[in-house]
């Protein structure tokens, strides 16, 4: 028997919703963490019942949590406390140190502030967790400050990879509203040693070496609120995604456009086509049909809400360029709510399940690729992202 | 023994209730206690002060028989009343109001 369990996090906790394949009835379990700030929980493809969640606090900074039984039971990974004669006990969970050892090159130290100057990177939290494809015990983190950590002991310990801080444009890399994030982390299915990041305000980046060497992917961008539009780095990413049966195509919502790449990054196009924003933070493609792609377009990046207060999600059948408006079952009156860049995911079941959360809640689904929308729940405390897992 | 009251979230964490009570051995400072509480909770490393610098988070206080230590050198004897265990060393957690 199929079905599906939904991973959300939340501004104060974390959810559990879980379905069987018709997916009409729920059960919700939650809220796990109850009062922290639950960034991103995601599954691991090769252990399904092995999930990652990042919890953090502005007073107690970050703990990372593991679940070794789908989300029932969790605990702080390690906990093993490393003690040398004279030294002070090291706890191993939860830590995010940059790395500055002079073995890794030219590791950086600063990067552009608001006021222009070099500010020191500052560990803040982990935003995205994305478990590896093959092992469930290995994962990588993308931070705040933008940077990117791997753990292969299943998050009981965490190292930089930091050839991408190091790689030469880090000095020019700054803050967006949200601070400056490393949110979005895809695994090439076809190519373990490839890998495709994003950082708010840098752009996108791709390595071909497992995370030795990168190079920034922004060739096409435009933007207009950096000195430069086309410049190399500066562009506010918000989400790439990619279709594991095509991963050289990448579609990604930027501050303002919707782009695709053809080329793993090498270059951009834009495909915003008839949206009536193109400003948006979550990108997604359809499970089974590589050139179906959804966005939530957000009325400006000074309004963060639907245009009009109608809550529409946009499929585009055909990689970009042409899009219809989907609207059933969704607000179409009143309704000023987000969605942030981590909050939609699609399941594999032969109806692609589409969801997607709000910052005023809502979690919902559409069972039939976008056609009709439900929510599975109303009341949640805003949510940060959404992950689904199909489960066979 | 010294008593360590946490805030209810980290109290959740470390799976505990209430009051923390530890053995130290030699002079009883707050780094003593934090080293301590981190040995036997090592899920709270981390929360109360920062990985690398050990410096203090800043929205926590340490408070113990009604005064604010939080400024206090790290390895400052606490009050006697605390040594003795008669009274607890308070983690505050920074009020958020608004």
């Amino acid at each position: 028997m199929s079905g599906v369990r939904v991973l959300v996090g939340t501004r104060k906790g974390a959810f559990v919703l879980t379905a069987d394949g018709k997916r009409k009835q729920w059960d919700v379990s939650g809220p796990h963490f109850a009062g922290w700030e639950i960034y991103h929980v995601k599954g691991s493809p090769a252990d399904p019942n092995r999930l990652y969640a990042s919890q953090s606090s502005g007073w107690f900074g970050q703990v990372i949590q593991r679940s070794c039984d789908g989300g029932k039971t969790w605990e702080t990974p390690g906990g093993g406390v490393t003690m040398e004669p004279g030294q002070m006990p090291k706890g191993e969970s939860n830590k995010f140190v940059y790395d500055a050892s002079p073995e890794t090159g030219k590791p950086l130290t600063t990067h552009q502030w608001y006021d222009g100057t070099q500010h020191p990177w500052e560990f803040k939290r982990v935003w995205h967790l994305e478990p590896s494809l093959t092992d469930p015990d290995t994962v990588y983190a993308g931070v705040e400050d933008a940077g990117l950590f791997r753990t292969s002991d299943g998050g009981k310990t965490w190292q930089e990879l930091a050839g991408l801080r190091g790689h030469g444009t880090g000095p020019k890399w700054q803050p967006g509203a949200g601070g400056m994030c490393l949110h979005t982390i895809l695994l090439d299915p076809s190519n373990p040693r490839r890998m495709h990041v994003a950082i708010s305000a840098a752009g996108a980046f791709r390595t071909d070496d497992a995370g030795k060497t990168w190079k920034p992917i922004n060739r096409g961008l435009r933007s207009q609120y950096i000195p430069d539009p086309n410049a190399e780095v500066g562009h506010c990413v918000h989400r790439i995604a990619l279709h594991r049966s095509r991963p050289n195509v990448l579609f990604m919502q930027k501050h303002w456009d919707v782009m695709r790449s053809d080329d793993a990054g090498d270059s951009w196009r834009e495909v915003s086509g008839n949206l009536p924003t193109d400003f948006g933070f979550v990108i997604d493609v359809h499970a089974h049909e590589p050139d179906t792609i959804y966005v939530v377009p957000i009325k400006s990046d000074s309004e963060h809400y639907p245009p009009n207060g109608k809550l529409r999600v946009y499929r585009s059948r055909t990689g970009g360029n042409e899009w219809e408006a989907l609207t059933k079952g969704l607000p179409q009156r009143d309704c000023y709510v987000n969605v942030l860049r981590d909050a939609m995911a699609v399941d594999s079941l032969e109806a692609c399940g589409v969801y997607f959360g709000t910052t005023g809640g809502q979690v919902y689904l559409s069972a039939d690729a976008g056609d009709s929308w439900t929510p599975i729940v109303r009341d949640l405390p805003a949510v940060l992202s959404v992950e689904v897992q199909t489960l066979r | 023994m010294i008593r360590v009251v946490l805030p209810y979230h980290l109290r959740r964490l470390a799976h505990v209730d209430a009051e923390v009570a530890l053995d130290l051995d030699g002079p009883v400072t707050q780094r003593a206690v934090l080293d301590a509480l981190e040995a036997r909770y090592p899920m709270l490393c981390g929360t109360i002060r920062d990985h690398v610098t050990q410096q203090r988070r800043p929205f926590l206080r340490f408070f113990a028989c009604e005064r604010d230590l939080s400024h206090e050198p790290p390895d400052a004897p606490l009050p006697d009343a605390v040594s003795s265990g008669a009274e607890p060393l308070l983690v505050i957690g920074a009020i958020a109001g608004g």
